[in-house]
């Protein structure tokens, strides 16, 4: 049970957010720059390298996104400090000054005038300095409420709607009555439940923004589409274990906010909620983008229900993972951090599932790794909007 | 034991909790938001996480479940058959 008095263990950042990893991360600005990060994180022990394939000829809405989401990620309350390696200085220093807002040590390296070797053995020293830095920051009793949580399901099932996301759903709002900073997304994967979102929503101007959110995602859909998205969404995963149409899907997905929660604002794809709450990320539905959001918008723990066992995890934001199909408990238990099964046998009520799934979530926030953590999954993906410029 | 599961007493289709039910297996479903119980009766296999038909539906009638409307129904399906992408549609995309 958890009540206004209960505290985790965390690290408390220079801006007062309030994380629960203490990663010293060596991030590139771009495709280009991978290699480099690479070899740093090799020469460091420590420190954590974020290899992605874009950051080269972005542009517009685009662009920003992928700057908003790798300041996000270096900025994430989980890391204590940053090394950021660009093929060019200007968009190099445009992601550490962003990082630097937060308080916490960042240095830029550019490429180009110095190559690979140079960039690595001054880019290596410093990442040294960091690590030893860090490994003298020291978790501090920090209260429940100061931990950000965020959700979203993958390759879910029946069970999913009937198990795994009322569970939390329940712990939802359990945290929402303490006043806990939250986020649910999935913006395409609402489609057949929009109306009770849209229904949960605190304000009218609220609801205006999310269906506003929902209807450029459906005329996406509508504009690409070349079937009804069978086997895409719902995906063959979810078709496998008994999902039949994306509204059967969606009805389930939205157990994850409860029956008390309501949505206080929207965010726009890895932007920072303004205040506690509940909020709603127009966002991917594919799973590591939508993880990577939700990272990037700051938040520290991450609820993870799965039916079929969807295996993701996150570099930087511990990913918790619960499953109430006892099959998939029982075929592939190394990723699976909570059982819920008992809920569809009646042997446990959706109380004490929230509970235990709370409990895991403090034991996880004061340093216990999680399933996805212990088994090196660190998906890092950065969403696009369009072809490159 | 508990077979399948309900969402709402007006759901048309119930979630087969178990693995293993066979055709002539009679079912026990649990209600969740009335925490009441109905049998059925399997006219076919049905695999764990699937859905089973609680009573005979029509080409064009809508299929409840969450007392929503899930999709449309495009082969004639009889109470305890196996219901999913063969005879249940989206209506949205």
């Amino acid at each position: 049970m958890i009540s206004p008095s209960t505290t985790f263990r965390g690290y408390r950042r220079e801006n007062r957010r309030v994380g629960v990893r203490n990663h010293v991360v060596i991030l590139p600005v771009d495709d280009l720059s991978n290699a480099a990060c690479e070899a740093v994180a090799r020469n460091i022990a420590g420190t954590l390298a974020l290899p992605h394939p874009y950051g080269r000829l972005q542009f517009g809405e685009d662009l920003e996104l992928h700057f908003r989401t790798l300041i996000g990620t270096g900025s994430n309350p989980n890391v204590a400090a940053v090394i950021v390696i660009g093929i060019e200085d200007g968009w190099t220093r445009r992601v550490a000054d962003g990082i630097a807002r937060t308080g916490k040590p960042v240095t830029g390296f550019g490429i180009e005038g110095h190559g690979d070797h140079d960039t690595i053995m001054r880019a290596s020293r410093t990442a040294k300095e960091y690590v030893q830095w860090a490994s003298e920051q020291r978790r501090e009793e920090c209260p429940l409420e100061e931990l950000w949580v965020s959700t979203k399901c993958g390759e879910s099932d029946t069970t999913s709607g009937c198990g795994a996301n009322p569970t939390v759903g329940n712990a939802f709002d359990k945290l929402y009555a303490l006043g806990a900073t939250l986020v649910f997304g999935e913006t395409s994967e609402i489609t057949g439940g929009e109306q009770v979102v849209a229904a949960r929503c605190r304000t009218a101007p609220v609801r205006e923004q999310f269906m506003a959110m929902f209807d450029r995602y459906q005329a996406m859909i509508n504009r690409h589409k070349t079937n009804d998205l069978s086997e895409s969404q719902p995906t063959k995963g979810n078709i496998a274990g008994g999902l039949t149409t994306i509204e059967e899907k969606a009805l389930g997905n939205i157990q994850k906010i409860g029956k008390q929660c309501r949505v206080d604002g929207v965010l726009d794809k890895a932007e920072v909620p303004g205040g506690p709450g509940l909020w709603f990320m127009d966002s991917s539905s594919a799973a590591a983008e939508m993880v990577t959001l939700c990272a990037a918008s700051g938040f520290a723990v991450h609820l993870f229900p799965t039916g079929q066992g969807n295996i993701i995890g996150n570099p930087i934001l511990p990913v918790i993972k619960l499953c109430a199909n006892p099959r998939t408990v029982r075929t592939m238990s190394e990723h699976i951090d909570l059982d819920t099964s008992g809920l569809l046998q009646r042997v446990m009520t959706l109380d004490q599932a929230g509970d235990q799934l709370l409990d895991i979530m403090l034991r996880t926030a004061n340093g216990r790794l999680t399933a996805a953590e212990a088994l090196g999954h660190r998906e890092f993906v950065l969403t696009r909007l369009y072809e490159s410029a | 034991m508990i077979h399948f599961i309900l969402h709402d007493a007006r759901d048309s289709v119930g979630v087969v909790v178990v693995e293993g039910v066979k055709t002539g297996m009679e079912l026990t479903g649990w209600i969740m938001d009335e925490d009441r119980q109905v049998t059925v009766t399997a006219i076919q296999d049905i695999p764990i996480g699937h859905k089973l038909a609680l009573r005979d539906m029509a080409v064009g009638d809508a299929v409840c479940k969450y007392g929503v409307d899930i999709g449309r129904v495009v082969t004639p399906i009889r109470a305890g058959a196996h219901a999913h992408v063969h005879n249940i549609k989206t209506t949205r995309w």
